[in-house]
């Protein structure tokens, strides 16, 4: 099998977050980055699929040159190759799905793998508008995967902790998210062979954001709340707040 | 190009809360803008829209739309974009929304705002506001044509009007076999279990409850005892998932669920960054903490420093209590 796993540099979910100066992106100063969290799931369902059918897992991403720190760290964890699209702008997810199906068009795919979701931009998009453009069929935000005779069945996490069973045929677009498996961390051999894996980058072929960012805003502070008292004792009282001065029960 | 057209969400042959929200929101738009407020309902019968904010009702019907099919539901919106000529799109930010809004709006070529919190119109033209980094930061946002938006649920209000709008049944022009991915079972979770995305209350969890398989096992109890007083939904810190106390679907945070509540209930939870993000546009906050300390009380409207033992059957007592009265 030829798989894909589309992969987003993103800070760090620690990040404290502060509007740059433009008042249009967010200011870099000391945050870190690192694989967005829902695409570890991707690249783990990328190498169980690997490892029990054969074939081979390859990187994709967006992103600034710095981002080949991440991708090699997908290689450490067992993928076989990577192609980095450079760009340094922060592109919204319909410029990213356009400079991603450009590429994955020139590679052999039978599965493309996204994170269902980033920490960052929060589109939970890409990976649908990639299999649009790509005419493929798209489940998103999958708990469970299996592929047999080029059908790939999916459950995806619906409303109310229900699940919706697919079944599509392959080539297909998964997105992935928390519980479908439990990411690796790398050995020291993948991380020998990471490094001397090469991570060809080329400029990204972005066309303009489809929604634009105006302005970024830190958000409202919350006012001063207060303590309503100690131990059990204080619960009458909380209950009595929220039905009269709160008015929310 | 002034109109505004709402997918609405059905859910056993009625129009889900959230899809009222977003025509709610729908209605309020057009009228900002000058234009008609288009409901659009797929497979399902939409008498009532007209007194929910929907100046026309479009109904899609037919063998293709007998289940949910991604492919099959965007397909249809972008063609009713297209044929409105909409200067917005709306639809719920719900697992179905996020699931075929991206997809429509890739037809229409168009990008997508998702789980907006916000929508205005500046300058003639339809913004929306939505948070970034879990609502550590607020993106306002425009298009350079049509404005694709999906709407938190539980933010925007429903409105209520007197329209009498027919609906209008508009043709599917596509059969099942077209269609690349469709529903073929549902494999339930708990029957009638409330969304921790789109409930009004949410009570959660968090390390402070313990292990539910060992000394924790009362307090979960008492967790769900006070979840049901209310009505409200069950959540979830990353902590106890990632522990595998609580299954992910409950997880509210930046790597979780975001939500905005009228009430969020936080038990056992110290506030990490990154839950905080998750919860803190809920309407109005409480914390049950024992340490004091925690960063959970500089969000909290209200706080009360115990342990959960103590404080959560005490407040499940008082609740009833007051609810009952």
């Amino acid at each position: 099998m030829d798989i894909i796993v589309c992969i987003r540099r993103a800070p760090t979910t620690d990040a404290r977050i502060k509007p740059a100066s433009d008042g249009k992106n967010y200011d870099p100063a000391g945050v870190n980055y690192d694989i967005s969290e829902y695409d570890k799931f991707a690249i783990e369902a990328g190498i169980l699929l690997k490892e029990k059918h054969g074939g081979t897992v390859t990187i994709l991403t967006l992103g600034p040159s710095a981002a080949t720190k991440e991708m090699r760290t997908a290689i450490a964890m067992g993928c076989d190759a990577a192609h980095l699209l450079v760009s340094d702008a922060n592109h919204d997810s319909w410029a990213t799905a356009q400079a991603l199906a450009d590429k994955i068009k020139t590679l052999p795919h039978d599965m493309v793998l996204f994170g269902w979701n980033s920490v960052d931009n929060q589109s939970s998009a890409t990976g649908q508008m990639v299999a649009e453009l790509l005419g493929l069929p798209s489940v998103s935000v999958a708990v469970a995967l299996d592929v047999a005779d080029g059908q790939a069945t999916v459950d995806r996490l619906a409303a109310g902790g229900n699940r919706e069973r697919y079944s599509v045929k392959l080539p297909a677009v998964v997105t992935c998210t928390k519980g479908l498996n439990k990411p690796r961390s790398a050995n020291m051999k993948g991380i020998m062979a990471a490094k001397k894996t090469a991570v060809p980058e080329t400029p990204a072929n972005a066309p303009a954001d489809g929604v634009a960012v105006v302005k970024l805003d830190p958000p409202p502070a919350r006012p001063e709340g207060k303590i309503v008292g100690k131990g059990a004792e204080a619960a009458a009282v909380l209950a009595k707040l929220l039905r009269e001065e709160a008015k929310v029960i | 190009m002034s109109d505004v057209l709402v997918f609405v969400e059905f859910s056993d042959g009625a129009a889900t809360k959230a899809g009222l929200q977003a025509l709610g929101a729908g209605s309020t738009l057009a009228k900002a803008l000058g234009g008609k407020a288009i409901a659009l309902v797929i497979g399902n019968n939409a008498s009532e829209l007209g007194k929910h904010g929907a100046d026309r009702v479009l109904v899609a019907g037919g063998d293709a739309v007998g289940s949910y099919s991604p492919d099959g539901f965007a397909r249809i919106v972008a063609e009713h974009a297209r044929s409105t000529g909409a200067a917005a799109v709306l639809a719920s930010a719900t697992p179905m929304g996020k699931d075929f809004f991206p997809r429509a709006a890739a037809i229409a070529k168009c990008g997508l705002a998702a789980d907006c919190v916000e929508l205005k119109v500046e300058g003639g033209k339809p913004r929306a506001v939505r948070p970034v980094f879990a609502g550590k930061a607020l993106a306002t946002v425009e298009a350079p044509g049509t404005l694709w938006a999906t709407l938190r649920p539980n933010v925007f209000a429903e409105v209520s009007t007197g329209n009498s709008a027919a609906p209008e049944t508009v043709p599917v022009t596509f059969g099942p076999g077209d269609l690349k991915a469709v529903v073929k079972e549902i494999v339930a979770g708990v029957k009638g279990k409330l969304d921790v995305a789109e409930a009004e209350i949410v009570v959660s969890g968090g390390r402070g409850l313990k292990d539910p398989a060992g000394e924790g096992k009362q307090n979960w109890a008492n967790l769900d005892a006070l979840a049901e007083a209310l009505g409200a939904a069950t959540g979830a810190s990353r902590a106890v998932v990632d522990a595998g106390w609580r299954p992910h679907g409950e997880q509210v945070g930046q790597t979780g669920k975001t939500v905005s509540p009228k009430l969020y209930i936080a038990c056992g939870i110290s506030g990490a960054i990154q839950h905080l993000a998750g919860m803190s546009g809920s309407k109005v906050i409480v914390a049950i903490n024992k340490d004091d300390n925690a960063p959970i009380f500089k969000v909290a409207d209200y706080g009360i420093v115990g342990t959960v033992e103590d404080v959560v059957p005490a407040l499940t007592a008082a609740l009833k209590e007051t609810l009952g009265s």
